[in-house]
């Protein structure tokens, strides 16, 4: 077995002394139920607690607002999926970049949701910032040049107090002596935001005119730093060029010792020439190591290559933070991303989140970028299928949630269809239309096994509640034909002991649905008999109702009942049945008579002389109708 | 160009409605009612596009729909009528048919009348599948096979037509002001005259062949004998009531289940549509058919969901064009009005130009230039 990460955390569970019971335990889809058993951790036992706790992981899917998130990326998840295999891979880049910043901003939208609910928040923001890391290094996978710029702009995004600052001493009435005035200048400065130092400098030039000449100095160098265009045909070896010169200016200006008279003013200058020692100084404008990093490339090492980033990633990790504090998950997953260890960031995102939500969508996204290598876990999936099956399988505790949970399973090819098949039978069907619902999903998944069980949990349902019509539907439905057997059974007994026929509409209207069953197709015709018997088509119910018997469809335990129907048809004035026709029932007649022959002990007396009388009644039907009909057929008109 | 915007409310949606206008001003449909299902607590709520609710933050999102109020509701919420301006009545899962009144001063809404057990099996409740309304008569109908006719400010039961159905009802609709036609799982139309004492209908339609569960009927507004039906295998039917079994036509319009089918108030050559399939179908009957109409002027609706502060720029997966398609019959076209990938569109309404849908991706759907 492998080793435990990290110490697996505790949860109390409320009333419950460990030194004193033992508890029980058994696993759910999403949660465990715990419950207090009866023996005493000393041995023997005692009296029991009628409570069962539900521990549950996850609360987050939960949350209305999270909902959204689920919702949302949902839907890109699925637009991803469908995004056609065969195109280049240089065509889908920018297409997975925009994916990649879909999923941002439907993190950024809830961010702004939830601004009052701290703890969450402060987890999104993570959450963003490690996948606007890996949109930048993995997916976009800037060169070196723009990789600086990249990770600028990453920064400036996540350090969005700066503007605020600045806004507020510009709109005090002077600027220049606002007590965050150089706080919001050397911010600038330290993200590479020289245009907006400038203007805000300005202010400060304003004040003093006699250092003039210094600030024109300063505002120049801030001017003239080279920025790398990727678009331009200048190469890095020339920006290169072009940016050293341009340091050795600076440099220049600090041996020259032209800003000595304004620490301020120095500092910049320091800064724009990467001094680190001065850069730890401003450690509380720059509140993160990663800032610090971004900003010591900038003025150091623009051109810095993606393999090289690990070095200065650690190395600024080490400068910024106390060697006394504990790295935080967060500063571990960074470096792991600086390193390029994608593997490393999705095992350490796993743990230190309690949803999988996001490892599930990155490293869905980072599979389709092709950047994970096919790494067999011990279960037989890849990284990616076990995230997403793990992802879907909380979703599908949710009560609400699971329809988004079946689009996932489809995109796990090895077990997502199994996965799907075990949850998709425990949704909970409380109404005919969430049933239908269900069925759909395995109709079009060919889960034929799931749609005939559902649809007998419905039918019995129905059954049980009297409505044989919706029970007869769902047996259709299901192409279920022992269940519309039993159902015409039902509808036979109640004929049987009623006399008439409950939900007629339902009889009469069958249809070739009359034909899933022998006994429906049977309770069909016989219904018809009565119909054509009521409309006085009497030859063609005679016709009907020998048809049934000679045909079989007919179940011999109702064979008495045809005939006992037959007998008005006999006794009507003129002869209905044709002489062949009566041989035929009086045959039916004997092959039901013989097999009754012995009587049974236990069925009274009176039944049975109810049966002797009915036969007996018949036999003389027949025989009279017999009569008739052979002096009827061979008389000739003359 | 117009775009759809997409708002998502954290509840699967099973019924939209718009708050009835009054036919003598020509103003848009500006509140509309969403009834939910599927969640441990359900509710009503009403909305508000245009300037009647609270300003949206910022111009983008502009007729984004605002909440106004919000009613815990007990069980799914299967279906949704206003009475009238102030009253909704529902449907629920548990049986019970609910009358809400929306205090439009204070923006609440309160219950303002209760049928608890207006549904149910012997032992238990059932699902009251439907309700329709002429004010002051509301019938229901549900799974139990029961029809029901309250009138609204009445506490008991005006008449009940017991054992209507062997099956589960799944939809009613006035034919005229005491004549109702219900469509059932077995798939029949049944008539029934309120005139006329006793349980039994007064005619009974069914398309021979496969008796596919229909699900949503809705009358044309004009012509009180012509009817459209959708049913579980998505195939759209028209019926004429008077003329005996046959429908008048049969188009397949979709792919799975469809939920609801409703003519346009005002303009009944437009037909809406929306199944399980996830789509919206549009139909139109036009009198010129030489072009389709994608070649025509070229319309284009690109999905603007409400979180995407960046544009996605190139990424056609999520951008759909209206597409059209040809049905059997020439001078009828289709068009889909909403993108592709959704799960199920479990209920529309239109009125004058304005459409909203409801999802089971959480997610509430405006149009409000909608091509009639």
């Amino acid at each position: 077995m492998e080793e435990v990460d990290v110490e697996p955390t505790t949860t109390p569970i409320p009333g419950f002394d460990s030194n004193q019971k033992h508890l029980g335990f058994v696993w759910g889809p999403g949660d465990i139920l715990v419950y207090e058993t009866i023996y005493k951790a000393s041995g023997g036992s005692a009296g029991g607690c009628p409570f069962v706790h539900e521990v549950r992981k996850d609360e987050d899917i939960y949350s209305p607002i999270l909902r959204k998130l689920f919702n949302e990326s949902h839907h890109i998840f699925v637009g991803l999926q469908r995004i056609r295999e065969d195109l280049p891979s240089k065509n889908k880049k920018p297409q997975f970049v925009s994916i990649s910043k879909n999923y941002r901003s439907v993190i950024r939208a809830c961010m702004e949701e939830l601004q009052q609910v701290a703890g969450i928040v402060s987890i999104l923001l993570a959450v963003e910032l490690i996948w606007n890391l890996c949109e930048v290094l993995f997916i976009d996978a800037a060169p070196a040049g723009s990789l600086v710029l990249h990770l600028l702009d990453w920064v400036r995004l996540h350090k969005a107090d700066v503007d605020e600052k600045a806004r507020e001493v510009l709109a005090s009435e002077s600027p220049a002596e606002h007590q965050a005035y150089w706080d919001v200048v050397i911010s600038y400065v330290l993200q590479g935001r020289m245009d907006e130092a400038r203007q805000v400098l300005v202010k400060q030039a304003a004040l003093q005119p006699a250092a003039r000449v210094m600030f024109k100095l300063l505002d120049n160098l801030l001017m003239k730093m080279p920025i790398f265009n990727p678009g331009e045909t200048q190469t890095l070896t020339e920006f290169d060029v072009k940016w050293r010169h341009w340091r050795e200016e600076v440099d220049h200006c600090l041996q020259d010792q032209s800003f000595a008279s304004n620490r301020h003013l120095e500092d910049i200058c320091k800064i724009l020439v990467g001094d680190e020692d001065v850069l730890l100084e401003y450690k509380e404008l720059l509140s993160t190591w990663y800032h610090f990093l971004v900003t010591r490339l900038l003025f150091s090492h623009p051109t810095v290559k993606p393999t090289e980033l690990h070095y200065y990633a650690q190395s600024s990790m080490h400068m910024f933070l106390d060697t006394r504090s504990v790295p935080e998950p967060l500063d571990s997953i960074l470096l792991a991303a600086f390193e390029f260890d994608i593997h490393q960031v999705i095992k350490d995102c796993s743990i230190a989140l309690n949803n999988w939500w996001f490892v599930g969508h990155l490293t869905d996204l980072l599979d389709h970028c092709k950047l994970l290598q096919s790494h067999n876990l011990h279960f037989g999936s890849n990284l990616r299928e076990f995230l997403l099956l793990e992802y879907a399988s909380g979703l599908f505790t949710h009560h609400s949630l699971w329809q988004l949970a079946v689009d996932y399973f489809d995109h796990c090819p090895e077990f997502g269809r199994v996965y799907l098949e075990l949850q998709i039978e425990r949704v909970p069907l409380d109404t005919e239309r969430k049933a239908l619902k269900v069925i759909r999903i395995c109709e079009q998944r060919q889960m034929t096994e799931q749609v005939r069980s559902i649809c007998k949990i419905m039918a019995k349902k129905a059954l049980r509640n009297n409505r044989l019509g919706s029970a007869l539907s769902w047996s259709i439905r299901a192409k279920d034909a022992a269940f519309a057997t039993l159902i015409s059974e039902r509808f036979l007994q109640d004929y049987c002991a009623k006399g008439t026929f409950s939900d007629l509409d339902l009889i009469d209207n069958l249809g070739p649905a009359m034909l899933l069953s022998d006994r429906l197709t049977f309770l069909g015709k016989y219904r018809e008999f009565h119909r054509l018997y009521g409309e006085k088509r009497f030859s063609d119910a005679a016709k009907l109702l020998l048809s049934l018997m000679t045909a079989k469809i007919a179940p011999h335990s109702f064979w008495m009942t045809l005939l006992t129907d037959a007998l008005p048809l006999l006794e009507q004035k003129e002869v209905i049945f044709s002489a062949d026709q009566t041989h035929e029932l009086m045959f039916c007649l004997e092959e039901l008579t013989s097999g009754k022959s012995v009587p049974t002990p236990d069925r009274p007396m009176q039944d049975e002389d109810i049966e002797t009388t009915k036969i007996e009644l018949l036999r003389l039907a027949l025989a009279r109708n017999l009569a008739m009909a052979i002096v009827k057929e061979g008389t000739v008109e003359v | 160009m117009e775009g759809i915007n997409a708002k998502y409310v954290s509840k699967k949606i099973s019924k939209t409605r718009w708050r009835p206008v009054s036919s003598s001003s020509l103003q848009q449909p500006d509140i509309f009612a969403t009834g939910s299902w599927d969640n441990e607590d359900n509710s009503i709520s009403i909305w508000s596009i245009g300037e009647n609710g609270v300003s949206s933050m910022g111009d983008e999102f502009e007729g984004d729909p605002q909440l106004l109020c919000e009613y815990k509701h007990n069980g799914d919420v299967l279906d949704l009528q206003f009475l009238d301006q102030d009253r909704i009545v529902t449907a629920s899962s548990t049986g019970a048919v609910t009358i809400f009144r929306h205090h439009h001063n204070s923006q609440t809404l309160s219950v303002s009348q209760l049928w608890e057990r207006a549904h149910h099996y012997p032992c238990n409740n059932a699902p009251c599948t439907g309700v329709v309304c002429n004010s002051p008569e509301i019938v229901t109908v549900g799974e139990d096979g029961r029809i029901m006719l309250f009138r609204a400010d009445q506490e008991g039961v005006l008449r009940t037509i017991e054992k209507a159905d062997s099956s589960a009802i799944h939809a009613v609709t006035f034919l005229r002001t005491t004549e109702i036609l219900t469509v059932n799982s077995i798939g029949q139309l049944k008539l029934w005259d309120f005139r006329q004492p006793g349980n039994e209908p007064s005619q009974i339609l069914s398309l021979t062949g496969d008796r596919v569960p229909l699900h949503c009927v809705d009358r044309h507004p004009n012509q009180q004998h012509i009817v459209a039906t959708g049913g579980q295998d998505g195939m759209l039917c028209i019926w004429d009531v008077r003329q005996g079994n046959m429908p008048i036509s049969l188009m397949e319009a979709h792919t799975s289940e469809m939920w609801e089918v409703h003519f346009h108030p005002s303009n009944p050559g437009h037909l809406f549509s929306c199944s399980e399939d996830g789509s919206l179908l549009h139909w139109e009957t036009s009198s010129n058919t030489d072009t389709p109409s994608f070649l025509q002027g070229g319309r284009n609706t690109s999905i603007i969901s409400r979180s995407a502060i960046a544009p996605t720029g190139g990424n056609q997966s999520l951008i759909n064009a209206w597409l059209t398609g040809d049905s059997s019959k020439g001078h009828l076209e289709t068009t889909h009005m909403l993108p592709s990938q959704m799960l199920s569109v479990n209920s529309l309404d239109v009125l004058g130009q304005c459409l909203v849908c409801g999802t089971d991706g959480e997610a509430i759907y405006v149009n409000r230039h909608v091509p009639i």
